[in-house]
């Protein structure tokens, strides 16, 4: 099921310069939200920006939800300027295709840059269930955020920086390559990690779960704009799912990114 | 108060509808919306088989509207007869089928189909500028125009809509071939073509480099080929273009409109439709207006 709410702003944490960590408490949303699933947040009442923004959530906790999110273009610096106990007109939860929470031997949770948000849900419910390692990358120390909450939630955190300022040096995904070889992966993040993950993933028969994005229209399944190809669809009629509908999250092996 | 109108022979209980390709075949918004509110639903444009669409990306924000190159993705009309107007029927509203096609004989096939189908009607989409065949070919000039929509006359028996372009010199052209080929009624407009352009890749953002313009950015253009056309032909318009809320509906009507549609608006907030109609409502309260068609196109030009 799906709402369209005024959530209440009730924390906000500015992360980096232009990183934000917001709180919203809500009526509906959080208690049906999954691990995976986006919001589509109005950040204007005028018709500028004219589309509302999607933003995957960070965490579900009662009725709280968080999300993160980088100050990108017009609507998320207006978005950024939100105030506590300011109204937040949002829809979610959205998207079908979310984490898949279950029992698994060791889970490889794999994140780039702010593509790492979408991901703690997911470590959180796994929590307990399984045994995590976590790998997050980012370009430079000034990029390195939430690492407590990923500690908390991991059996073994690894974070990498492109250039060795913080933490292991050169990509997170490499350290992944390294270590045990987990019997999930789940991943998200910017698109030739992603393409690594799936190469390595089919190589090694690893299933493995990969959150995706792409330009969005209404975020409900209904405008097909956020098309993502399906995997071995010929290439003269290619074949296409939806991000906001099949996804977020898909089996790497299903599509072609 | 009197907010029904017959637009094109459809028997509407108000004149607010959901534009295609906006609204998927109304299962998307029915969490948000009551479908039974609406005076009829437009749904996603249709073919004779399914078409997957273009590349992506598809869609990409501009000034107050958004730019979209879809492709007329869709399952086709064999498999919308067996899962989506099933769904659809459970309302009460009209179902009007926006239907494309490639050739002037796959509009013929696909509109011998939907003739025996349990719809309202068919807008017949002369106005797609996302494929590379059909719709746009056939969509610029009067005798184009005419064409497809006389051999579509032939087979369809029910009210028969034709969408056009506004990427013409002459709006009340193709209007008029609509007309002249026994169509009953007409909507306008659909998307004006497009571009954005990333200026650090130095490409368009879009996958097939241009796309349609929709939004409140179009509503200006829309209301001008609305009023235009009302003023050109004697079938009635149905206006669409940038439509957000009441006011810009009355907007629409007085131009000429009989019916709107709602558009990108559906994107933004679910509700838009509803809010409308709503608000057309409020209008007429304030304005005594007994009925609505007292303000179909009661413009005083200057």
């Amino acid at each position: 099921m799906k709402f369209q709410e005024k959530t209440i702003l009730v924390e906000r944490t500015q992360l980096k310069d232009d990183i934000f960590r917001f709180k919203v408490k809500t009526e509906k949303i959080a208690k049906e939200s999954k691990p995976g699933n986006f919001l589509e947040i109005k950040v204007s009442d005028s018709n500028e920006p004219f589309l509302r923004r999607p933003i995957s959530i960070f965490s579900i906790d009662g009725n709280n939800i968080e999300f993160i999110f980088q100050v990108k273009g017009k609507g998320t610096e207006i978005l950024s300027k939100k105030n506590v106990g300011d109204q937040i007109d949002i829809l979610g939860p959205l998207g079908y295709g979310t984490f898949k929470i279950q029992e698994y031997k060791t889970v490889a949770i794999l994140g780039g840059g702010i593509g790492i948000y979408p991901l703690y849900e997911a470590a959180k419910q796994l929590k307990g269930k399984t045994k995590i390692n976590t790998y997050l990358g980012f370009r430079t120390k000034e990029y390195v955020t939430v690492v407590k909450e990923f500690e908390d939630v991991s059996d073994k955190l690894i974070i990498a920086t492109d250039d060795g300022t913080y933490g292991e040096k050169g990509f997170a995904i490499d350290y992944l390559k390294k270590a045990e070889k987990p019997d999930m992966i789940m991943a998200c993040g910017p698109l030739p990690m992603l393409r690594a993950v799936k190469e390595y993933a089919l190589e090694n028969n690893i299933p493995c779960q990969v959150s995706l994005e792409e330009r969005m229209g209404c975020g409900l399944g209904a405008c097909l704009g956020c098309a993502v190809k399906v995997a071995n669809s010929p290439k003269d009629a290619p074949e296409y799912w939806h991000v906001c509908k099949a996804g977020p999250v898909f089996e790497a092996k299903d599509v072609e990114f | 108060m009197k907010t029904s109108v017959n637009f094109a022979g459809i028997e509407m209980k108000n004149p607010v509808t959901v534009a295609s390709g906006t609204f998927g075949y109304g299962r998307e918004f029915q969490e948000f919306i009551d479908l039974n509110k609406l005076g009829a639903i437009i749904t996603k444009g249709t073919s004779l088989k399914p078409r997957a669409g273009n590349k992506p990306p598809r869609i990409c924000e501009t000034a107050s509207g958004m730019l979209n190159s879809i492709g007329l993705q869709n399952p086709g009309v064999e498999y919308f007869a067996k899962t989506d107007l099933p769904f659809l029927k459970q309302f009460d509203t009209k179902i009007i089928v926006n239907a494309c096609g490639n050739t002037v004989e796959e509009y013929v096939e696909l509109c011998k189909i939907l003739n025996t189908l349990d719809i309202d009607g068919v807008e017949l989409n002369l106005s797609c500028p996302n494929v590379k065949a059909g719709c746009l070919a056939f969509g610029t000039t009067y005798e184009g125009v005419k064409n497809v929509t006389s051999q579509v006359r032939k087979v369809l028996d029910k009210p028969l809509i034709v969408k056009l372009t506004p990427n013409v010199t002459d709006i009340t052209a193709t209007a008029k071939g609509a007309e002249d080929a026994g169509a009953d009624g007409i909507s306008a407009i659909n998307t004006l073509l497009g571009m954005k352009i990333d200026i650090e890749k130095r490409r368009p953002i879009l996958g097939i480099n241009t796309g349609g313009l929709s939004g409140p950015a179009i509503k200006p253009v829309a209301v001008r080929c609305v009023w235009q056309i009302a003023n050109s032909v004697k079938i009635p318009v149905m206006g669409l273009g940038g439509i957000m809320n009441g006011e810009d509906a009355i907007e629409f009507m007085i131009a000429g409109a009989t019916a709107v549609s709602i558009g990108a608006g559906n994107f933004v907030e679910p509700s838009t439709s509803i809010k409308t109609i709503e608000e057309i409502e409020e209008y007429m309260k304030k304005h005594n207006i007994e009925d609505i068609n007292e303000i179909i196109k009661s413009i005083q030009t200057n």
